[in-house]
């Protein structure tokens, strides 16, 4: 275990724990307006202060991260499993359907993310953390499917899937079986920095209005209102400071995993 | 590391002293060169990219400026009623029907031409046929017979039947007739006079020194275009910028030192609108029970930071001669007594609704926020749906699909049918669906009470009407908030969309 891996895991570790006791407890009622005096600053009965609603902002980025992590996990879910599903497909049996899939999937690349999300969001209706997370969900399939045919594709002839394909193994239990266990590490950073990118995803559509209703908490939402509030920075840097320390353990693991691989400390 | 940190963190504050520092210092010279010359630097929020022809233009953005430059024969006052502009004094005929209207003497055109009788028979015709292309067509010179210039100052207008309304759209800008440039280069007869447009950057107007009227106090207003929320907030903290309108509590909150804060009022009537046709809403009791669930004091200090004026009916308190105060306090936040309405109505649990808001109007999603919370003390579940503002009004506005919305109505123009006709049962634009006989029958009798002080009376039965049957749940009018420099004053707030220059001076 080297250093990325161990300061990540622990930072990523914490957070979680954090974000779980968010989910039973919180100082206050993350909803609860006039729960304090109108943006006052961090104290010790706010420890991130208040936001204009006298709500308290410590609280609310728990909820917040609660909830911005369980649509980031779901959302990498359906991308890994999805993009992956089609990559170990395409890449293992090639032909005129990998040769379809794959345009298919430069052509849904080249749209930006946030806009392919938007497109989808406007089409089943915003304001449902269901419709968010499978709007971001197929938004992340092409990346996962592009990595992961590339390793299957290089696999493909490898020796021992050759021998397990004289033996008669069905083409389910090779790529179940044989390929997919030797691409973990392709995969394990992908997953990694691809929940990066779901948390980022997830704040800037919230922040558009589009994501996470109010008065439900999300960190993105939270940036939107905190935006203009120079009279109360601590409001941002509170919400920021979260999305910063998430992103930033997590990617510290996926780093970690990568030198891990690569036999560098 | 701690160090560096330190560092850094001194770096950067001195960084901003230095910054700053400068700043105010170059900006200073020229707020006092500005004051020197009696020149004025206000900031707006958009363009002026439609015309400039006012029969032409189309944004309330450009309408806002150009107030200053075109005049009718009527004008707005800043407390909702009409007073002769180019017209001095006008009669009206026995049966109602025939306006004489007697031109002012000495009135200019910024071209300096004189105003004439042709010229006003020329606008009032080019907005009622509307055949240059581009023209708002004006619905209510519709019913205009017969329109003529009698002499060289004497305009008559006869009208199909006797109207109430007819004499408020009389504010219609007169133009010099044939001059064919207004779209670039417009011309009228208001204290300032058009100078320049520079698309994307600014507009400048200058005092019109042969004004018939008080002449501008100041000789020249640069209107500059910060498109940009935080580049508009800079500009204003370095002092490049002297006055701004339209800024929210959280933006003049940063403003306090070198500025005043005039508050004024948009002139929306903001409510949680009630679909009165669906399931509970159909319901007086139900209606009643929200009302009095909600508390607008709190909303408007929590949303709003204190500023804005709580209204309980369909109209707003810069109509001061409808407004009817007693209405505001009719239902008071009281938890028991809603919860006693709803049980009554068969919800003793409460129930689950919907507030559709258009996500695009922080204001009002803020506001939503807070009734979310006022709600569920009297155990109402409410969720809020954000939706887009094209789809609030194909949806909720025209397609009447919605159980309840926070938005703020505005009057199209100076009048009470404006901004209640609308709630009439059979009216197109009826979206909350409310149906109430006595409702109809009392607008039915403005449209004959030719007393003014009758037809004032009635109109406020109709906003009573409205009140004690909880067609909506009444919150607000929302503050206009205008920034102006300390040493600069005469901000004057109208029952419409205008920012008046005329009246601003510097204070010695």
């Amino acid at each position: 275990m080297n250093g990325y891996l161990r300061v990540g895991l622990i930072l990523t570790g914490f957070l979680a724990a954090l974000i779980l006791l968010g989910m039973f407890w919180t100082p206050y009622d993350p909803q609860a307006m006039s729960v304090g005096p109108k943006l006052a600053p961090p104290s010790l009965q706010h420890l991130m202060g208040t936001d204009k609603f006298g709500r308290d902002i410590f609280s609310r980025v728990l909820q917040g991260a609660g909830t911005t992590s369980i649509i980031a996990l779901s959302t990498v879910a359906i991308g890994a499993v999805c993009g992956t599903a089609v990559g170990a497909l395409t890449g293992y049996f090639g032909g005129l359907a990998d040769e379809i899939l794959m345009r298919l999937n430069d052509a849904l690349t080249a749209f930006p993310s946030i806009l392919l999300a938007l497109v989808v969001i406007s089409i089943l209706g915003p304001g449902k953390k269901r419709n968010v997370i499978l709007a971001l969900g197929l938004v992340f399939i092409p990346s996962f499917a592009r990595i992961t045919r590339t390793a299957f594709a290089s696999l493909r002839d490898a020796n021992y899937v050759k021998s397990a394909r004289l033996m008669g193994a069905s083409p389910a239990r090779i790529l179940l079986v044989h390929i997919l266990p030797n691409t973990v590490s392709v995969l394990l950073p992908a997953v990694t920095i691809g929940f990066n990118n779901a948390v980022l995803a997830e704040a800037s559509m919230s922040f558009l209005c589009i994501g996470v209703t109010p008065p439900d908490a999300s960190l993105g939402y939270m940036l939107s209102e905190a935006q203009g509030m120079l009279n109360a920075p601590w409001y941002v840097i509170g919400t920021g400071l979260m999305i910063v320390l998430m992103v930033f353990g997590v990617g510290l693991i996926g780093e970690g995993l990568q030198r891990r691989d690569k036999g560098v400390a | 590391m701690k160090k560096k940190f330190l560092a850094l963190v001194l770096l950067m504050t001195l960084l901003g002293t230095v910054l700053s520092g400068c700043g105010d210092g170059s900006a200073a010279e020229t707020q006092k060169s500005r004051a020197d010359t009696n020149e004025l630097v206000v900031g707006i929020a958009q363009d002026l990219d439609d015309s400039l022809d006012p029969h032409k233009t189309v944004k309330a953005g450009t309408r806002e400026v150009m107030f200053n430059v075109f005049e009718g024969l009527m004008k707005p006052t800043p407390d909702g009623d009409l007073t002769p502009a180019i017209a001095e004094k006008y009669e009206v005929s026995e049966d109602r029907r025939t306006y004489t209207f007697h031109l002012r003497e000495g009135v200019q055109f910024h071209n300096g031409e004189m105003v004439t009788a042709e010229d006003v028979v020329y606008s009032i015709q080019r907005c009622a046929a509307a055949t240059e292309t581009g023209i708002v067509q004006v619905e209510a010179f519709s019913v205009i017979d017969d329109l003529k210039a009698v002499d060289e100052r004497t305009v008559s207008i006869t009208i199909s039947e006797p109207s109430n309304e007819f004499i408020s759209y009389l504010t219609t800008a007169i133009l010099p007739a044939g001059y064919d440039k207004q779209g670039t280069d417009p011309v009228g007869t208001g204290p300032f006079k058009f100078v320049s447009r520079t698309a994307q950057d600014s507009v400048v107007l200058e005092k019109f020194d042969g004004y018939w009227g008080t002449p501008a106090q100041l000789d020249k207003v640069t209107l500059k275009i910060m498109e940009n929320a935080d580049s508009l907030m800079m500009s204003l903290q370095s002092g490049a910028i002297d006055l701004c309108a339209h800024l929210t509590s959280t933006q003049v909150a940063q403003l306090k030192e070198n500025f005043n804060v005039a508050e004024g009022t948009m002139n929306l009537v903001q409510a949680m609108y009630l679909n009165n046709a669906v399931v509970p809403f159909d319901d007086v009791r139900v209606r009643q029970a929200v009302s009095y669930a909600v508390d607008k004091q709190e909303i408007i200090d929590l949303a709003f930071d204190g500023y804005g004026s709580p209204i309980g009916s369909s109209m707003y308190p810069a109509f001061g001669k409808y407004f009817d105060d007693s209405l505001t306090n009719y239902y008071t936040k009281d938890v028991e007594k809603a919860k006693a309405l709803l049980a009554e109505a068969g919800y003793p649990d409460g129930f689950d609704m919907t507030i559709t808001v258009p996500s695009n109007y922080k204001p009002h999603m803020d506001t939503a926020e807070v009734l979310v919370q006022q709600l569920a003390a009297i155990g109402v579940n409410a969720t809020i749906e954000p939706i887009e503002w094209e789809s609030w009004v194909s949806d909720v506005y025209v397609g009447r699909q919605f159980q309840s919305t926070v938005v703020g109505v505005d009057a199209s123009n100076m009048t009470a049918r404006a901004l209640l006709e609308r709630f009439t049962s059979d009216y197109g634009k009826n979206f909350i669906n409310y149906n109430n006989a006595e409702y109809d029958a009392l607008f039915q009798q403005t449209l004959t009470a030719y007393d003014d002080a009758e037809q004032t009376a009635i109109y406020k039965q109709m906003l009573a009407n409205l009140t004690e049957n909880a067609a909506n749940a009444y919150i607000q009018d929302l503050a206009d908030l205008v920034a102006v420099r300390k040493g600069v004053e005469g901000v004057t707030f109208y029952p419409i969309y205008v920012l008046d220059l005329a009246n601003l001076q510097y204070t010695a």
